[in-house]
């Protein structure tokens, strides 16, 4: 060995502080924050719907509200709800593609027919809850019937929040063309409770 | 060295310390805190574990009454499982994976304080059960119906379900800020087969906390309803399954075995290259094991259920046992690397060592499980508990410590003691086998776990002595390592930036690192960057020999 080993390190370290940061290719870091966080929700639907099929598949005698309550339907109330929720992704997706073009004022009003969408379908649930006649502590229908719809309804509510926060901002005027992550990630969220909401509804008025 | 200038109002404000670390969004400083909470909450969990083995030395009760054992052993485990281990090593990946990718920090800054912050309040909602009547006395997998309202009456079980859904919640939003920075914070030239490999397992790691953790959220809400609203998930009277319970805890509970173990080998696999000099043998084969383990992780879980006599055992056998090929190639990895390297026994060698013959040890109980007449036999004795601490405790512990004594000069500049802390090592070593390996005996004669007493006349009464002396044994180790923490903050060696002569990024800045990390980045040709770097003229001088043999330059 003739070679002496260096004794300083940052004579020759090459890549300048300008190099070191975020990667600006692909998606942008709060989307793929968003996409994950979604993943695991996935998950937790998952688990909820998971034990919906396991008590209905265990279930002796007919499955469905307990007695005295009737079957459930899809009209007057369900399906409507389920129009206006489906609606809802639309107009979303509508506001998304105003800002893509940068049209503010477009996204301002779309994203305002989303959270009055948004609020129909809670308000609706809630007064289908108030005339089911059945509680959740009526039996295991009633407990995974109003958990799993609770909960799709607690992330609606979660949705709801987020657009009203993409709708102050967007009154001021804080998107563009450029930069509108937010309403990106919002979206991404909202399409998501969307198809929950089908999966649910396929689930318990459909497949009965 | 010269720290960077980007925080807005550095210099024109200064602030308490106490302030600075209650609101800091820095990772290094969160993953201090990280790391310094779970210890805590190790402490107070190894003193429930101290109860437990005290109570058990001799047949008879002692020290505590049924319900207070009860409590104690699911506290114990908790404490250890949720709030210990899973959090310590999710503070060292959330100090050293920025460093190691060369990242300024982490994606998400601030939501990396709040999945911090948490913590301990889900900490803290857990152990106050015992300020209201009792803590949680069904043991850490709170098996329904034993923790249904009519079992398990007041408020403990109801504090446990909550802050376990917000300890829960923290490591899903750490786990979405760990993949969001492995995807989009690498330096320039740091390819994903250029990454350390702790930054590999702790990528695993995170990936499976992101999908197995919200199932256990899931079946915690679903308990809580149960508990508190009528509910009847679990309820057999009114339609339910006791057994969806065993089913959504250990969908989940799985792959927390391996949320547990896969970043502790990630841990071992960077401290056995520096020590042996040598690259990691079989990087590649490493990396597709750890996604092999990541994968077969969620196909396992009903080997906890086989005496329900409701699950496929021949599947849940196979997949078990194939879960052990991953594993081995692991082993071999670290052989291998071993293998006619230039070992030299630093504390944390001896603690990686320890990891490996101790999982070894666990590895090897674990496929024994796996083999459906063998639990019949062994399912809720104390074989289950030898085997479980010997891959929680001689596996992940083992790697926490090592961990903590490799990256230490990292963290604050001074290299802690090395005499005192092989003092710790081989204290904790024997200690630790003494506690934990009678357990196999004592299991396969019979003896049931979660149970406070046994008879004088059953014959466990010896091997219960000898782990008893071996619980207090590790209590004691704990000594040298306390003393050698305060003794090296006020008074330790300054050994400058690498003193391990180590190779991944986090090396090449200084000890601790600036804010922000880095000044400058060396160029990233492997995944030894700073070896690359120290032997940058060795690797000219060979090149040159290679271009011109006959000119003889060496």
């Amino acid at each position: 060995m003739t070679v002496d080993a260096p004794t300083s390190m940052s004579a020759d370290i090459g890549a300048s502080h300008a190099e070191i940061g975020h990667r600006e290719a692909g998606m942008p870091t709060p989307l793929v924050g968003m996409l994950l966080f979604i993943a695991s929700e996935v998950m937790f639907f998952g688990g909820l719907f998971a034990a919906y099929f396991n008590a209905r598949a265990a279930f002796p005698g007919e499955w469905g509200p307990p007695p005295p309550a009737h079957a459930l339907e899809m009209l007057p109330i369900a399906l409507p709800l389920t129009l206006v929720l489906v609606a809802s992704s639309f107009t979303m997706q509508f506001g998304v593609w105003a800002i893509r073009r940068g049209d503010q004022r477009a996204l301002r009003n779309w994203t305002a027919v989303t959270l009055l969408l948004g609020v129909m379908f809670l308000a609706g649930q809630l007064y289908d809850y108030s005339i089911l006649g059945f509680g959740i502590g009526d039996g295991v229908f009633g407990t995974v019937f109003y958990t799993l719809t609770g909960f799709h309804g607690a992330h609606v509510f979660g949705g709801a929040v987020g657009l009203t926060i993409l709708l102050a901002r967007s009154v001021q005027g804080q998107f563009s063309a450029r930069n509108h992550v937010a309403v990106e990630a919002v979206s991404m969220y909202w399409h998501f409770v969307d198809v929950v909401w089908i999966a649910l509804f396929t689930t318990l008025y459909i497949l009965g | 060295m010269a720290t960077t200038t980007l925080a807005p109002r550095a210099g024109t404000w200064r602030q308490s310390w106490v302030i600075d670390w209650l609101t800091t969004v820095d990772h290094k400083k969160i993953g201090i805190l990280y790391i310094v909470n779970s210890f805590l909450f190790f402490f107070a969990a190894g003193v429930l574990a101290l109860v437990i083995r005290s109570e058990l030395m001799v047949p008879g009760l002692q020290f505590v009454d049924e319900a207070t054992y009860n409590q104690a052993f699911t506290m114990h485990g908790t404490i250890m499982i949720f709030l210990f281990v899973v959090p310590v090593l999710s503070g060292f990946a959330n100090y050293v994976v920025p460093l190691q990718l060369g990242a300024p920090d982490m994606a998400f800054p601030r939501i990396n304080a709040l999945s911090f912050w948490l913590l301990p309040l889900g900490g803290i909602l857990i152990f106050s059960g015992y300020l209201f009547g009792g803590a949680a006395a069904e043991g850490w997998t709170m098996y329904a119906p034993l923790s249904n309202a009519r079992y398990a009456e007041g408020p403990g079980t109801d504090l446990w379900l909550i802050g376990l859904t917000l300890v829960g919640t923290a490591s899903i939003l750490g786990a979405v800020n760990i993949i969001a920075t492995v995807f989009k914070m690498r330096a320039p030239g740091m390819t994903l087969f250029r990454m350390p490999i702790f930054v590999w397992t702790v990528l695993a790691t995170a990936t499976l906390i992101l999908l197995a953790t919200p199932v256990l959220t899931a079946g915690l809400i679903a308990l809580f309803i149960d508990r508190n609203y009528g509910g009847a998930f679990f309820e057999p009277s009114a339609g339910g399954n006791p057994i969806l319970w065993q089913h959504i805890f250990w969908f989940f509970g799985h792959p927390e075995v391996y949320i547990v173990i896969l970043p502790a080998m990630g841990v071992v696999s960077e401290i056995l290259p520096v020590f042996s000099r040598k690259p990691l043998f079989g990087y590649r084969a490493f990396v597709f094991a750890t996604i092999g383990i990541m994968l077969l992780s969620f196909s396992v879980w009903a080997h906890h259920m086989f005496t329900t006599g409701q699950v496929f055992l021949l599947f849940f056998a196979f997949m078990t046992a194939l879960i052990g090929v991953p594993t081995g190639v692991k082993m071999f990895n670290w052989m291998a690397t071993l293998w006619r390297g230039s070992l030299e026994f630093t504390t944390p060698m001896l603690f990686a060592l320890g990891f490996i013959t101790m999982f070894l040890i666990g590895g090897i109980s674990g496929v024994m499980l796996a083999s459906p007449p063998v639990d019949f036999h062994l399912q809720d004795t104390y074989f289950v508990v030898a085997h479980l601490h010997y891959v929680f405790f001689g596996g992940s512990v083992f790697g926490v410590f090592a961990a903590t004594y490799f990256w230490f000069p990292k963290m604050t500049g001074r290299r802690l003691n090395e005499r005192l802390g092989k003092v710790h090592f081989w204290i904790h070593f024997i200690g630790f086998n003494l506690a934990f390996f009678p357990m196999h005996p004592l299991g396969i004669s019979g003896m049931p776990r979660r149970v406070a007493d046994y008879s004088p006349d059953a014959g466990f009464t010896l091997w219960n002595i000898v782990s008893t002396v071996g619980a207090f044994m590790i209590a004691i180790s704990v000594l040298p390592f306390l003393v050698n923490l305060v003794a090296t903050l006020i008074n330790g060696e300054r050994v400058g930036d690498d003193p391990w002569e180590a190779n991944t990024l986090e090396w090449a800045t200084t000890s601790p690192p600036p804010p922000y990390n880095f000044d400058r980045l060396p160029p990233i040709r492997s995944e030894r960057p700073v070896f690359d770097l120290r032997h940058k003229h060795d690797a000219e001088h060979m090149a040159a020999e290679r271009r011109a043999p006959e000119e003889g330059t060496a």
